[in-house]
């Protein structure tokens, strides 16, 4: 979707003839600077649809509500998986600045397994709700919930995309420039991620509206 | 989990030249784990207190908050490195978090959300 | 004179490398002719498009505005009917603001950013490329509802729950949102390009507060854009899942709070009335010193100021629903927050009245439309200080009191500041001087227009006629001075005035065009560096990239200053075309610039693509997303600058990297 689209143009790591970190004013990588330029952006994407969701939470028939739907036990399952991808990529950076392509790969194959897995639960969850009554349409409730976490679970996804393409890319020795910059700066976007999944299942999940 | 800690150990013998390239705070890939350890432990105990509302009465909100909040600029600091980094980057993404926040909650007060 | 040109062919014969080329196609390598166009990722070409297509929906907008004029000359009008003349002032609004004033400033940030800060492009130049055709893709999408249906019929800020189905069910509005989330991808990008290109890609030298205060204002406006338009991002998804997939966000029925529309609009559209003039403002900031031979007044108080507004813009988007029952505590906290934002906007205004104060003035067009932008907007601000009182804009809500307010800040601020600047910078872009006898004529007609359209609106609002109502009926027009009918017909007249004044615009730019003479180096004694290389500039910009030690840089390389501590005495030591002169013999020997691409034309492509599926055929969407996935690819596989296998005849070299050569 469009949305998408602007996470892999800005994400693009290859417009390095302007781009050479000793030519910048302040010597920050302009690569870099765009994705967290970016990131600071989604902030107030997730903003609005958290704050769309609050706004509505309560708002359901009376026996339609997040206590008649919520799986703590399952959901808590697949934040900690998605955690855990979190700590995988940090190790495929680390192993990209020590030029070590082998665990690069293996890393972020790694997180992009726990990456899908936690769509697989989303999916899976989503399917659960639906067949319990909680329809997108069903109540106020049930719209923003989909919506926030719909959302959430594209760029979950987007980034999977992007890691297999990284790994792909990092196989076949295609990657213009610097290689342990692109690795961090996908990472940078996966942290994202998962740091809007943390707000997500305490507000979302833990706290009873 | 398990698995991921076996890992680490096959990688120890790499962990000593990694000290001369790493000058984020000498933050190696064990410090990583530790700190995704920790996360996962305060997740667990969120899921607990989770269970817990009325035990913990007035307690139960701010806890669970001051957690997510742990979590979150841990993940923010540490991962993303933001602790180490440029402080541009910083710049960057708070200005985006505090306007988001802000604005966010400025709107949801209009909406009484905050009132009881 | 310096000279660009392709590497020569070798002596051997040139080897073409499969494995270097990506694709079935060749990589498009022109630099002239329609593909040079087409595929360009030059910031100046891409600028000069920016503008061309923004001038061509001001034209769109105000013919548009020009058959609502019509519509209210005389009682029971009968040139539109209700649905056409909801239709009609919707896309009025949304033209002006997303497809003219906002790509206008984008076209203005896209020449000459680069340019001011001493750099051969920006950050992304295929991004930049991206955004442009996201922009050209989005605008064409809202365009076609008119034959696919009808437009949009909400108003610009489309308040729920007016804009669900049962009030609006032809596709104007689903077209409306998904074409706006298209040129939102546009905005989006350009903020992050020019954010980062601001930030990094600065001449040696040229510290943040060493900056032309041009870029200044684009610095802070990218930042705007940066964080707002997400924010329409969520509200536009919410209206397209409430129209399309049947969800509830704002059904009052279903128990929802129609004002989250508002807010989320707001909270986008307070920072966008921003987005819209702190360019104009920068551009007068330019503009003024050059014609009053004198440095900009409190120059870090500008900047300053500038940067206050745009970040008090984010607390007070709430005065656009003081009517909307707030409660008290919100609406005294908004009211009193917007009255703060008049002291940044005040601090601007006195800076420019100093800087004119005691300075060589040279009355051109350029400087009488800077001129004009004080005044006007003045007026504008004025009768927005109005709007801060709660109590009093409890009146004028939606009267033609807040018309009349919003034009004189927009029309009165942000146009005339860009046509300031069309007139200052029409010879660094293009390489010939407008006229200015006609000039002159462009600048009275539009102002007498302006005003004779805009200004009787604050007596019609006052006497309480409503916006958006098609027609009006003698019956109840009022008599003597405040009759409603006798107002409606200036404030018509006026707008063809208005129209009249525009055209004289394109007809300077025509004749001028044919002219044959070539305006001058340095035609005004400019004082930034974008003056600092020829008009047009040549393709990479700067033959040597300038050291900065001043702000005004160009201006000190020219002038020097002889006077003793306070007293300024400058005397000139050089002049451009010496300056120029000694670039070109010191030119750089090696110039990277990236080569053009298909892949952001068809990225961008693929997005209407999957609107146009959203709209009438879900298969359509998968077709689009496969487009985009594809062109992602390309893009992330390509290379920065063209194989040489990829030039016709294939050179040895790497084709992109050009050759400077001086002889001669």
């Amino acid at each position: 979707m469009a949305d998408t689209a602007v996470h892999d143009a800005v994400d693009e790591h290859d417009d390095h003839g302007h781009g050479d970190v000793h030519h910048t004013s302040t010597g920050l990588s302009n690569n870099k600077l765009a994705m967290w330029l970016f990131l600071g952006s989604e902030c107030l994407l997730f903003g609005g649809l958290i704050s769309t969701y609050m706004l509505y939470r309560g708002r359901h028939s009376a026996n339609g509500g997040p206590d008649q739907f919520w799986d703590i036990p399952f959901t808590s399952a697949s934040s900690f998986v998605l955690l855990m991808s979190s700590l995988t990529m940090v190790l495929a950076v680390t192993a990209a600045k020590r030029k070590d392509d082998r665990n690069t790969n293996l890393w972020l194959t790694v997180t992009a397994i726990l990456g899908s897995l936690f769509v697989a639960g989303q999916v899976y969850e989503f399917t659960t709700f639906y067949r319990e009554g909680l329809g997108y349409t069903t109540s106020l409730f049930s719209s923003s919930f989909y919506t926030l976490t719909g959302f959430h679970g594209v760029h979950v996804s987007v980034g999977v995309i992007m890691l297999l393409a990284t790994v792909g890319m990092i196989l076949k020795n295609r990657i213009p420039g610097d290689k342990a910059e692109v690795v961090e700066l996908v990472g940078l976007y996966w942290h994202f991620v998962d740091i809007v999944w943390i707000l997500i299942f305490t507000l979302v999940y833990l706290i009873p509206a | 989990m398990s698995t991921d800690t076996a890992h680490a150990t096959d990688h120890d013998d790499v962990h000593d030249d990694e000290d001369h390239w790493n000058d984020e705070g000498h933050w190696t890939d064990l410090n990583y784990i530790k700190l995704a350890l920790a996360l996962a432990v305060i997740t667990a105990i969120e899921v607990a207190i989770s269970y817990m509302v009325d035990d913990l009465g007035p307690f139960f909100l701010p806890l669970l908050l001051g957690l997510m909040l742990i979590k979150f600029f841990s993940v923010v600091l540490f991962f993303m490195h933001l602790k180490f980094d440029n402080r541009l980057f910083s710049l960057m993404f708070y200005l985006g978090l505090g306007l988001a926040v802000a604005v966010y909650t400025a709107a949801l007060f209009t909406f009484k959300f905050f009132s009881p | 004179m310096a000279l660009i040109e392709r590497p020569a062919p070798a002596e051997a014969p040139a080897v073409a490398t499969p494995s270097s080329s990506f694709g079935v196609f060749r990589r498009p390598v022109e630099s002239t002719g329609w593909k040079s166009w087409l595929f360009t990722i030059d910031h100046k070409k891409l600028g000069i498009m920016y503008g061309a297509a923004a001038l061509f929906f001001f034209l769109v907008g105000g013919f548009e505005a020009l058959l609502i004029r019509l519509q209210l000359a005389g009682p029971n009008g009968t040139i539109l009917s209700a649905d056409k003349y909801n239709q009609m002032f919707t896309m009025h609004a949304t033209t002006m603001v997303f497809l003219f004033v906002m790509p206008m400033a984008a076209a203005f940030a896209n020449y000459f950013v680069p340019l001011q800060i001493g750099a051969r492009d920006v950050a992304f130049p295929r991004i930049n490329a991206f955004g442009f055709w996201c922009f050209i893709g989005g605008a064409i999408f809202i365009n076609t509802s008119w034959l696919l249906g009808g437009a949009a019929d909400g108003g610009w800020f489309m308040y729920a729950p007016n804009s669900s189905v049962p009030f609006s069910p032809t596709h104007g509005i689903d077209f409306w949102g998904l074409g706006l989330q298209i040129t939102g991808i546009a905005s989006l990008t350009g903020a992050i390009n020019l954010i980062v290109t601001v930030i990094n890609m600065r001449a040696p030298g040229m510290s943040l507060m060493k900056m032309p205060i041009f870029t200044w204002m684009i610095l802070v406006v990218q930042f705007l854009l940066l964080f707002a338009i997400p924010v329409i991002t969520v509200a536009l998804f919410l209206l397209m899942f409430q129209r399309n997939f049947d969800a509830t966000f704002f059904t009052v029925e279903a128990g929802a709070d129609p004002l989250l529309w508002q807010h989320l609009f707001w909270i986008f559209g307070h920072p966008e009335v921003y987005i819209l003039i702190l360019p104009s403002f920068g551009i007068v900031s330019e503009v003024l010193p050059v014609f009053s031979k004198k440095p900009l007044f409190g120059y870090p108080l500008v900047v300053f100021s500038g940067a206050a507004i745009g970040f008090v813009g984010w607390g007070v988007w709430a005065h656009h629903m003081f009517a909307s029952g707030l409660g008290p505590i919100s609406v005294a906290v908004f009211s009193v927050a917007t009255m703060a934002i008049a002291i940044p906007t005040g601090v601007k205004i006195v800076n420019w009245t100093m800087t004119l104060w005691g300075g060589k003035l040279s009355f051109t067009t350029a400087m009488m439309f800077s001129i004009g932008l004080i005044i006007e907007f003045t007026i504008g601000g004025l009768s927005g200080v109005t709007h801060a009182v709660a109590p009093s804009d409890t009146q004028q809500t939606d009267t033609y009191y807040i018309v009349a307010h919003f034009h004189y800040v927009l029309f009165g601020g942000a146009i005339l500041g860009i046509f300031s600047g069309l007139y200052y910078w029409w010879p660094k872009m293009f390489g010939k001087l407008l006229s200015e006898r006609l000039g002159k004529w462009n600048f009275w007609t539009m102002i007498v227009g302006m005003n004779l359209a805009f200004g009787p609106m604050h007596i019609i609002g006052l006497q309480g006629q409503p916006r958006r109502m098609y027609v009006w009926t003698d019956a109840r027009a009022g008599e003597g001075f405040f009759n409603l009918g006798f107002w409606n017909l200036i404030s018509s007249i006026g707008a063809f005035i208005l129209g009249i004044g525009v055209l004289l615009f394109f007809i300077n730019v025509f004749v001028s065009s044919r002219k044959k003479e070539r305006a001058p180096l340095d035609p005004w004694d400019a004082r930034s560096l974008e003056w600092m290389t020829t008009s047009p500039p040549k393709e990479h910009n700067f033959d040597v990239i300038p050291t900065v030690g001043h702000l005004d840089e160009f201006f000190h390389r020219k002038y020097e200053d002889r006077g003793e501590g306070d007293h300024h005495d400058f005397h000139q030591v050089a002049t451009a075309e010496e300056i120029m002169a000694e670039q070109e013999a010191n030119a750089d020997q090696h110039i990277h610039l990236p080569s053009p691409s298909y892949w952001p034309l068809l990225l961008a492509f693929s997005l209407p693509v999957m609107g146009y599926g959203l709209i009438f055929n879900l298969l359509l969407v998968p077709v689009g997303a496969a487009i985009a996935l594809a062109s992602m690819f390309g893009w992330s596989l390509e290379p920065h600058t063209a194989s040489p296998a990829d030039y016709d005849p294939p050179t040895p070299q790497g084709g992109a990297e050009l050759e400077v050569s001086t002889n001669g």
